[in-house]
């Protein structure tokens, strides 16, 4: 990185340390701090899809709608997570393996499933042998995503069903005598009203999702906590910057940037909570009113 | 090692979680895996889990009540570093805590720590059966604090006055008055807690701590199948109806303790439990 980083055995302490914390590994983990904040950033919009849907089936007429969306939240929330973690990818994977074998090799006669093994044509494997390392990542990174989006949507759903019987009876009441159909008073006063009642549920949710990171390190992807146990263990004389364990060290720094993370989150939502009250009927919105006037 | 029946697959892995003298060495590999195998040898090791969630959760108490009298404590000394211990403890990933708190360990010297001639053994610190439960206990103090420390605050006004009109002070109040009903206004929420525990006890094998001989959780065993069968549909929801069977326990037995807490009220008047779980911790 700096110039003066050629020979790292003959430099001053601050200096190695400079050099040290600027090689190419070292800017992996930096970059890995990256993937967690794009994961988080695209992990919870699609979970809160996930739970929208998963809250409409839940309030639906239609039978069936209505036990498929019951059923996806209880069965997530009743089994431990990382159950889930392991489980979604895995399943993922064989299944688009699966549709791949049977649509691009349909000749093939041999079963996938022999013995212990799973076997699929060459082509149908996903990604493909001969793809580049990077493709291997974005599948698992995508893989990693989608057991995120499926678990933390079936919380989402049970938290937005919740708002969504929170919003005062008489709201709803009132938009049905001024002659609104179903979906009108849905979209025009259950909506607006829910997120109020939402808004506490969903930033705990988020706190669960921001410290549920970590697990991406268990689908073998290359975060933060990966680089800490690669980068701190010790080094022998063959490298360039020998030392000795400092795994303790790395994982320091991964606890303060959680930490952070959190931090920063709850301060955020303590003002984005003060904005929703606003004009609402619950007490927060009426503190909010009396210290106006 | 192929079972030929069950009984011989239970006889061979239902202790195996304990240990390798306590079953077969080997564990089955390949094609030798049937059900029964996954069945009862992830059976097995949910002894660890129930181990980790009733020692850390029985422990975890006592320093809750503490750290909770701390942070609703009117002095400084007493509420900081309180509150500093709960922030640390829930505003960060368990998975995280798991790994910094063995690393510490493993840099405590290998050959014991030597005060006044006598040489203390620091090995045993790094084992599964000791760190990963002192981490789980340093967690579950922290959220059970928070959960009691809110509790502390929504105790009714009106019984710490009836309880200054008796004349209790001092420690007599607390015991008779205060924590009786903080424990029951928590009792709900604390049954979630365990629940989380319980089921954040699947981490321990995941995160830093090495399963020594193949001793390992229920978890641990399942994703043993799974990566060597290639088949997740069968040991994961062995697992996951396994633990669904102990949530349902630990609510049956929280909530014979609720009952007991509550039974001079009237029945409208009752806290009642509501499943909120929330895993990830």
């Amino acid at each position: 990185m700096f110039s003066f980083c050629a020979d790292p055995s003959v430099l001053p302490d601050w200096q190695w340390m400079a050099c040290y914390l600027t090689t190419g590994s070292h800017m992996a983990l930096y970059r890995s701090v990256l993937v967690v904040l794009l994961l988080l950033a695209l992990a919870a919009p699609l979970a809160l899809g996930m739970g929208f849907l998963g809250a409409l089936a839940m309030r639906s007429r239609n039978l069936i709608l209505r036990s498929v969306g019951t059923i996806y939240v209880a069965m997530v929330r009743g089994v431990p997570d990382i159950i889930f973690f392991l489980f979604v990818p895995f399943a993922i994977d064989q299944g688009v393996e699966f549709a791949r074998h049977r649509i691009l090799c349909p000749d093939w006669d041999q079963p996938v499933r022999q013995g212990n093994d799973f076997i699929v044509c060459a082509a149908a494997k996903m990604p493909l042998a001969t793809d580049p390392a990077w493709v291997h990542n974005l599948w698992g990174f995508l893989l990693a995503l989608a057991a995120f989006a499926l678990v933390f949507g079936a919380f989402a759903a049970n938290t937005l069903n919740g708002a969504m019987n929170a919003v005062p009876r008489g709201q709803l009441e009132t938009a049905e005598a001024y002659g609104m159909t179903p979906g009108q008073s849905f979209r025009r006063i259950l909506l607006p009203q829910m997120w109020v009642y939402a808004l506490p549920g969903l930033s705990n949710l988020w706190m669960i999702l921001t410290k549920a990171t970590p697990l991406l390190f268990l689908l073998g992807i290359q975060d933060v906590v990966y680089w800490a146990r690669e980068l701190g263990g010790q080094k022998t004389g063959v490298y360039a910057y020998p030392h000795p364990d400092w795994r303790v060290w790395y994982f320091l720094g991964v606890l303060v940037f959680y930490l952070l993370l959190t931090w920063t989150s709850q301060k955020v939502f303590d003002r984005l909570m003060v904005r929703m009250s606003h004009g609402q009927a619950t007490s927060g919105g009426e503190a909010l009113r009396r210290a106006g006037a | 090692m192929t079972f030929e029946t069950c009984a011989e697959s239970f006889h061979g892995l239902i202790l195996r979680a304990l240990g390798r003298d306590f079953g077969d060495r080997l564990l089955p590999r390949g094609l030798e895996i049937n059900v029964c195998d996954q069945v009862f040898l992830i059976a097995s090791g949910l002894v660890w889990n129930v181990y980790f969630a009733t020692l850390a959760l029985f422990f975890g108490f006592f320093l809750a009540t503490a750290v909770a009298l701390g942070k609703a404590s009117p002095r400084a000394w007493a509420r900081k570093p309180a509150e500093a211990f709960v922030f640390l403890f829930r505003g960060s990933p368990l998975f995280v805590q798991f790994f910094f708190i063995y690393e510490a360990l493993v840099l405590l010297p290998r050959a014991g720590i030597t005060l006044g001639g006598l040489t203390i053994d620091t090995q045993w610190t790094t084992r599964a059966w000791a760190g990963a439960l002192f981490v789980l206990f340093l967690n579950t103090s922290a959220y059970t604090a928070e959960i009691f420390h809110g509790a502390l605050k929504a105790i009714p006004k009106g019984d710490l006055e009836a309880a200054d009109a008796y004349g209790l002070t001092g420690f007599a109040k607390f015991r008779r008055v205060v924590w009786p009903t903080m424990l029951r206004l928590a009792w709900p929420s604390y049954t979630n807690e365990a629940i989380f525990l319980l089921h954040a006890t699947t981490l321990v094998f995941f995160s830093a701590f090495p399963a020594w001989q193949q001793m390992g959780d229920a978890l641990y065993y399942a994703s043993y199948f799974a990566a060597q069968t290639f088949n997740p549909f069968i040991a994961y929801p062995i697992v996951g109806l396994y633990f669904i069977l102990m949530t349902l326990a630990v609510i049956g037995l929280f909530g014979a303790v609720n009952r007991r807490l509550n039974r001079h009220l009237p029945r409208e008047a009752r806290g009642r439990f509501r499943f909120r779980p929330q895993y990830i911790r």
